[in-house]
């Protein structure tokens, strides 16, 4: 009779890490084929678009996708080709991305962190997709962008404008195109000390999560930089529907500008509630009363009505803009859709041909060649200029528009009339700016 | 002061709309039993009302302006409402500016054939049942209807303004002796409470002096007492929830200057009004109105500046909180009454 070396005990120990292991996500492992996470095998790849389809923010994430569908279709070679004629990056020939076709799957963020997470995960394991695309929310994007470097995805980012996420929470598999809240203080401060004076006092209203604090924290330092003092700086619930009670105190506060924090629907209600007081009537300080809108965007403008008239904000791209990459991009969606594309319509689009044309010019789907070829990339012909994808922090530096509600707008589109293109030397900063730092790109992780 | 009057004032115009919905609530839970999750959603379906009437309003012909372009660059499709090309420029726009209060006319009908729909097409099936059942039924309801709303309007705010002569605010605080732009208030918010005032007086007035409305009110005390009388109370009853739609609907019509109308506006207020239906006490109709007042005036109090920073987070929780108190010491909420909801 033999004596067994093995104890209970250490049985058991074997089988919990044992077990441990078989119950690891795969998607943190790749497999032994494969160098990196969903390495494409076929004659096909798949892009992940995830975008609100449902929520407060459906209309702009319905809208992300549909450029994100006119981006595949150019990069396909389906359609006129869009922006891939006025790209300064001649890589992508419309004949797929390196002998395969492009195809790709959609997610229901829903404007929340953990659905949004959900529904990237679900498309890197079930799906296999080799990059995500898309959000209307920074919380969603840090959530996400936090997931695809675990994973070893590139994540792509869409509408996002808090400093946080090329910030705080920036990774080296995240990158943003869009502009960010410190740009927009840069960009409308002086437009706003010409238009309103240096001796200004102003309110904040501020939607109580990550972009809100950010834009704040932005807003306060760029205009307190021109001389205006900030009165008060009060947090609003998101979603808080009727913000009378908010409001109400600002009218007899000292305040002579109202600075809305706010985005999508909170914007839209306070703005209209904020005119309903009778804000803009007001004479406070021997000035006339202001109210400010820092981050603008369409449908909002559409949303608010009458009552933007006027007032400042800023946005990353506007279809109005005249060079010939926005003609083409305008000119593709608008003959597929019958109306102009928006400014996150944009941003997706071409954050998709811009991951495309890395792939290409890397000759490789590894996320870390992928990246490699992002950083520091300097392109133009895609609307905003001349434009450095930085390495740094893989934050893109281009100009900025300032905005203001137009008085007497022609149709349902051109409710924003273009103020001014701030130039991009006007909004740069130092990556390691106070207001970005706390948080770093770390290394590239291909999921291998 | 002049703080304090402005959030009297926001605590009776955020109230107003509790109350109305509340209210609505009340008379379903009061005359059939059942605990309707779906009221927000009516009080939606009513605000997208006011929407469709703009919408009707502003049917258009479409003519080609050839000395104008679109976006790309194609001859303007100019549109021209039909009612300006019927009554001229200037009555044309006059109607459409008066789109909202107008859209109470298409509200009223809509609103009683929706609740009719909805109490004897699925609601009449749970009576018998759980109120747990009830609730899950009706929170299902809700968000069908809220999906089927986003269809056909999509899920961003629509603006809905005032008509113009109501767009401005009023120097409130000269009337009650203060100086002049002390206190100021939108027009259409006093509208707003005038209104719910009129809707909240005629529902009592219907149940306390109509013979329709005593038999009501019979059946909410002992249903089976009146029915042995031989009188159809389930009939009255069904009706009476039509009443509840058109409350709420005609509520959510109203409410559309202030809140741009999405399509899930209505869970917003649900869950604050189903909170006032049970501090007010279930079943009762004063104690709905009462609640819906003192909690929409202690939720304006606690967003004042003054009040959060002593207490951050309180504008948030102090409906909830009151809640919890008046319900440990009235179990039966504030004018409750004995037995209901306690079998």
């Amino acid at each position: 009779m033999s004596k067994s070396t093995y104890s209970r005990r250490r049985v058991l120990k074997s089988g919990a890490l044992s077990g441990a292991a078989l119950a690891m996500p795969t998607i943190f492992t790749a497999s032994s084929a494969s160098a990196f996470t969903n390495e494409p095998t076929g004659d096909t790849v798949t892009f992940g678009f995830n975008v609100p389809q449902t929520g407060a923010y459906a209309e702009e994430g319905l809208d992300e996708l549909r450029a994100q569908e006119l981006a595949v279709e150019h990069i396909n070679g389906i359609g006129d080709g869009g922006m891939l004629n006025t790209f300064s990056s001649k890589a992508l020939d419309g004949t797929g991305l390196m002998g395969k076709r492009v195809t790709f799957v959609t997610g229901d963020t829903q404007t929340k962190s953990d659905v949004a997470r959900a529904t990237a995960q679900s498309m890197i394991q079930k799906d296999g997709v080799i990059m995500i695309n898309g959000g209307s929310s920074s919380g969603v994007a840090v959530a996400v962008q936090g997931l695809c470097q675990e994973a070893g995805i590139i994540f792509m980012a869409g509408l996002t404008h808090s400093n946080d996420t090329t910030g705080k929470d920036r990774k080296a598999n995240g990158f943003r195109h869009f502009f960010n809240a410190y740009m927009s203080g840069a960009a409308l401060a002086p437009v706003l000390g010409n238009a309103y004076g240096a001796d200004r006092r102003a309110y904040h209203l501020t939607a109580d999560y990550t972009w809100g604090w950010t834009q704040e924290e932005s807003i306060v330092a760029s205009t307190e930089a021109l001389g205006w003092t900030t009165t008060n700086k009060v947090m609003t619930p998101v979603g808080a529907g009727d913000f009378s009670s908010y409001i109400a105190p600002v009218l007899n506060s000292g305040a002579d500008v109202l600075i809305l924090n706010h985005y999508g629907a909170d914007m839209v209600n306070s703005l209209t509630q904020a005119v309903q007081f009778g804000l803009r009537d007001k004479q406070v300080n021997g000035k006339t009363f202001e109210i400010v809108v820092p981050l603008y965007s369409e449908l909002m403008a559409a949303g608010a009505g009458a009552n933007i008239q006027g007032v400042y904000g800023s946005m990353n791209w506007n279809w109005q803009l005249q060079d010939a990459g926005t003609q083409a991009f305008v000119r593709s969606f608008g003959e597929k859709f019958g109306f102009p594309p928006s400014n996150a319509a944009h941003t997706c689009y071409v954050q998709t041909l811009l991951y495309a044309d890395a792939v290409a010019r890397a000759g490789s789907f590894n996320p870390c060649a992928v990246a490699e070829a992002l950083e520091d990339l300097e392109f133009d012909g895609m609307g905003n200029g001349p434009t450095t994808y930085r390495g740094a922090d893989h934050q893109c530096f281009k100009d900025v528009l300032v905005m203001k509600g137009a008085e007497s707008p022609t149709s349902a589109y051109d409710t924003l009339e273009i103020v001014e293109i701030t130039p991009r030397a006007q909004v740069e900063y130092d990556p390691e700016h106070p207001m970005f730092t706390g948080g770093a790109l770390g290394e590239c992780n291909p999921g291998a | 002061m002049d703080a304090i009057i402005i959030q009297i004032l926001n605590g009776l115009d955020k109230g107003s709309a509790y109350a109305l919905i509340a209210l609505g609530l009340t008379l379903i839970f009061g005359t059939l039993g059942v605990v309707n999750f779906a009221h927000g959603a009516l009080f939606m379906i009513g605000a997208f009302c006011a929407v469709t009437m703009q919408k009707l309003l502003t049917l258009s012909t479409q003519t080609i302006d050839p000395e104008k372009v679109d976006f790309l660059g194609k001859p303007l499709v100019v549109d021209t409402p039909y009612v300006v090309n019927w009554f001229g420029p200037e009555t044309g726009a006059a109607i459409i500016d008066w789109a909202v209060p107008l859209a109470i006319l298409l509200a009223i009908p809509v609103m009683i054939l929706i609740g009719f729909v909805m109490e004897r097409g699925l609601i009449k099936h749970f009576y018998k049942r759980a109120h747990a059942d009830q609730i899950l039924v009706t929170f299902g309801l809700a968000i069908v209807l809220q999906e089927i709303i986003k269809y056909f309007y999509g899920a961003n705010p629509i603006p809905s303004p005032a008509p113009a002569v109501f767009r401005g605010s009023l120097d409130f605080g000269v009337w009650i002796g203060f100086e002049a732009n002390q206190i100021i208030y939108p027009y259409w918010r006093l509208v707003y409470f005038a209104f719910s005032a009129v809707i909240i007086g005629g529902v009592f007035a219907f149940l306390q002096f109509t013979t329709f409305g005593m038999v009501v009110r019979a059946g909410m005390a002992d249903r089976e007492t009146v029915g042995i009388l031989g009188i159809d109370i389930d009939k009255r009853f069904t009706l009476m929830f039509g009443l509840a739609a058109a409350v709420a609907g005609v509520a959510g019509v109203m409410y559309v200057p202030i809140l741009s109308p999405n399509y899930n506006m209505g869970m917003d207020f649900l869950v604050l009004s189903f909170v006032v239906v049970v501090v007010g006490g279930m079943g009762s109709l004063p104690g709905a109105v009462l609640a819906g007042f003192l909690l929409g005036i202690l939720q304006s109090f606690a967003s004042m500046n003054e009040i959060k920073s002593l207490i951050p987070g309180i504008d948030q929780i102090i409906i909830y909180l009151v809640a919890i108190i008046i319900l440990l010491t009235r179990p039966r909420g504030l004018m409750g009454r004995k037995g209901v909801m306690e079998g």
